[in-house]
């Protein structure tokens, strides 16, 4: 028998049988599609989390205030608090030769006016090197003005969204706003970049960090963001930055440095992790679909048990028979995980459409993997009805027996 | 062309023995046209089953033009049966999803025959029994009669040395039973070994030569 009439013939046993064929075949699509969508889910979240450390620069190293004790001794009986971050900390992690650049980092809230428009504003207090540190783009004006970081200047950068919600569809270069009790003139305004990591950068207000310390009437940072000359140099500017800080809190190292090297690895091994895991537990609907085919064919078998008998009285041999059956189940199996990819592809492009921001996307090895293991598992869950159906006597399966 | 020689058959049924067929032994030269006759249970479509080699016999010789039946496996068996033996049915056994011509080229599409030569086969065989205009009816859409003729045409579709029909009028008014009847005499006029199951004597009159068969034996009548 030619191959191709084998697989037309079980084509046209499907087609004869189309209710079940369609059940069939939805399975088959569900179990497919959720393989696929699910993994690519995983993947978009990962991809998602590793693009916004990215976005920090992998070169980065954040200093904390505190310590987070892992090892050493019980906590001293005396209560002790960390100190503070101060600007002058952050001018001294300047000095050291493996750094690159350091901004410090300040952040609160505040009431923000102009022309009569109000409005609660993040407030972020840094110098010019936050620009390079978090890779942000200027599209009107410029950045923070070089410069020390202990002179407060009056001068704002405000985000995309500030600005509608401020100026509308004016010009805002030179013009002044309030920030609570002081007075600002903008400067700049930054493209839209998206999320990054804990804050909408399209949302806030950029402010000279000594600014900042006289707005909120404080002295303490809320974080060091530190870049390192290259990835290699990391170690060496951490080492620096603890000795740094222990020599100007007197010998106390309540600092905590985060590596975003370190972190982006971790969150990107703990989302990979998911991901497989997620899409193993979706395989059990593979599973499932693959014996929903073998009692479809069994079903098939036992209905058509004349069939079978006339086929072999027309001298159909076992192989054949056995041959004919397996071809219905592969196409059953590969026309249900070609519509199971097509409807993942379709889930996965309208979320990419609704949410723009969120890279969902199937990992390469999904719906290879998924479509083997559908068509994998229709070839051997329809092993036992083809089996069953080849070696029925013809003289009982005429009978109908 | 057919030569039984001592065959046996016995099976269980419902947990009874019966016993089908005792020491039968034939001889169909080529060309003949034969009735086997009978009461039910009498085992002639056991002796049918036998000579299509869809039953095997528990002993005994089984030559088939000159081929030893008994020592084919079950592969050459089916091969033997594609080739030489033709089948037509009481019930047709049409397969309900094809059409007419569709169900003709299943012997065809079986033995792997290339689909240009497949169509001129069947075109030719639907002509020849008339049922060029019901080429792409499915089985419910035709007559009694005119599925049976489907049936025939396909037996005839390998060009077979023998055709085996059991009660191949049974399902059919006189008419179309006559008519049906008439095609396979045409077929056996033509050279085909024709082989027919009956209990209708009318039928079993006009064959060339009578098997009587009474509790797995053979009577050989006039």
């Amino acid at each position: 028998m030619r191959t191709a009439d084998l697989f037309v013939f079980g084509l046209k046993a499907l087609g004869g049988a189309r209710l079940r064929t369609a059940l069939m075949l939805l399975s088959m699509t569900i179990g497919v599609g959720a393989v696929v969508m699910l993994t690519a889910l995983g993947e978009g979240a990962r991809r998602y989390v590793v693009e916004s450390f990215s976005d920090l620069g992998t070169h980065l190293l954040i200093v904390l205030p505190g310590r987070s004790e892992t090892t050493g001794t019980a906590p001293p009986m005396m209560g002790e608090t960390p100190r503070d971050l101060t600007l002058n900390d952050a001018i001294a992690l300047g000095r050291g030769r493996d750094v690159e650049f350091v901004a410090p980092l300040m952040i609160g809230s505040a009431p923000a006016s102009s022309g009569g428009r109000l409005r609660d504003l993040t407030v972020v207090g840094s110098t010019w090197e936050l620009q390079p540190v978090r890779h942000l783009r200027v599209r009107q004006g410029g950045f923070l003005p070089r410069g020390d970081a202990d002179r407060a200047s009056p001068v704002v950068v405000l985000g995309e969204k500030t600005l509608k919600e401020l100026f509308g569809n004016q010009n805002p270069l030179g013009a002044w706003i309030r920030l609570g009790d002081r007075r600002f003139r903008v400067i700049g305004v930054l493209e839209p970049l998206g999320q990054s990591v804990g804050t909408d950068f399209s949302d806030i207000a950029i402010i000279p960090v000594a600014s900042a310390q006289a707005l909120f009437n404080s002295s303490s940072l809320f974080r060091i963001l530190v870049q390192a000359k290259g990835r290699e140099r990391i170690p060496k500017a951490r080492e620096f930055i603890l000795d740094t800080i222990r020599a100007r809190h007197e010998g106390e190292e309540d600092v905590t440095v985060i590596a975003q090297d370190a972190l982006l690895s971790t969150f990107d091994g703990i989302l990979r992790a998911l991901t497989y895991t997620v899409g193993a537990i979706a395989a059990v609907s593979l599973a499932v679909a693959g014996i929903l085919i073998m009692n479809v064919m069994l079903v098939a078998v036992s209905q058509r048990t004349q069939e079978i008998g006339l086929l072999k009285a027309l001298g159909a041999s076992q192989r054949q028979v056995l041959g004919l059956f397996l071809a219905e189940s592969a196409l059953l199996s590969v026309l249900g995980a070609f519509t199971g990819l097509l409807a993942a592809q379709g889930v996965i492009w309208g979320v990419a459409r609704l949410y723009p921001a969120f890279p969902i996307a199937a990992p390469l090895w999904a719906p290879i993997a998924a479509a083997s293991v559908a068509v994998a598992s229709g070839l051997l869950f329809g092993w036992l009805p083809a089996r069953r159906a080849s070696r029925l006597d013809p003289v009982l399966a005429l009978a109908g027996g | 062309m057919i030569r039984l020689e001592g065959i046996d058959r016995s099976f269980q049924v419902g947990g009874e023995w019966v016993h089908a067929l005792r020491e039968i032994s034939l001889e169909i030269p080529a060309g003949d046209y034969v009735a086997i006759m009978g009461p039910s249970g009498s085992g002639k479509s056991t002796l049918l089953n036998v000579i299509g080699l869809l039953d095997r016999p528990d002993r005994g010789r089984y030559l088939l033009g000159g081929v030893d039946a008994a020592g084919l496996t079950e592969e050459g068996r089916a091969d033997l049966r594609r080739d030489k033996i033709g089948f037509v049915f009481q019930s047709f056994h049409l397969i309900s999803r094809l059409t007419a011509a569709e169900n003709v080229e299943l012997p065809l599409v079986l033995a792997g025959t290339e689909p240009r030569v497949r169509e001129a086969r069947v075109a030719e065989l639907l002509q020849q029994l008339n049922l060029s205009d019901r080429a792409r009816h499915r089985p419910d859409q035709l007559s009694g009669g005119q599925r049976q003729r489907v049936a025939i045409a396909r037996a005839l579709a390998m060009r077979p040395a023998v055709l085996l029909a059991d009660e191949p009028t049974g399902n059919l008014d006189l008419t179309s039973g006559r008519e049906v009847v008439e095609i396979l005499e045409g077929m056996n006029a033509k050279g085909i070994t024709l082989l027919v199951v009956t209990h209708d004597p009318a039928i079993g009159g006009r064959a060339h030569r009578r098997i009587r068969m009474v509790d797995g034996l053979v009577e050989e009548g006039a």
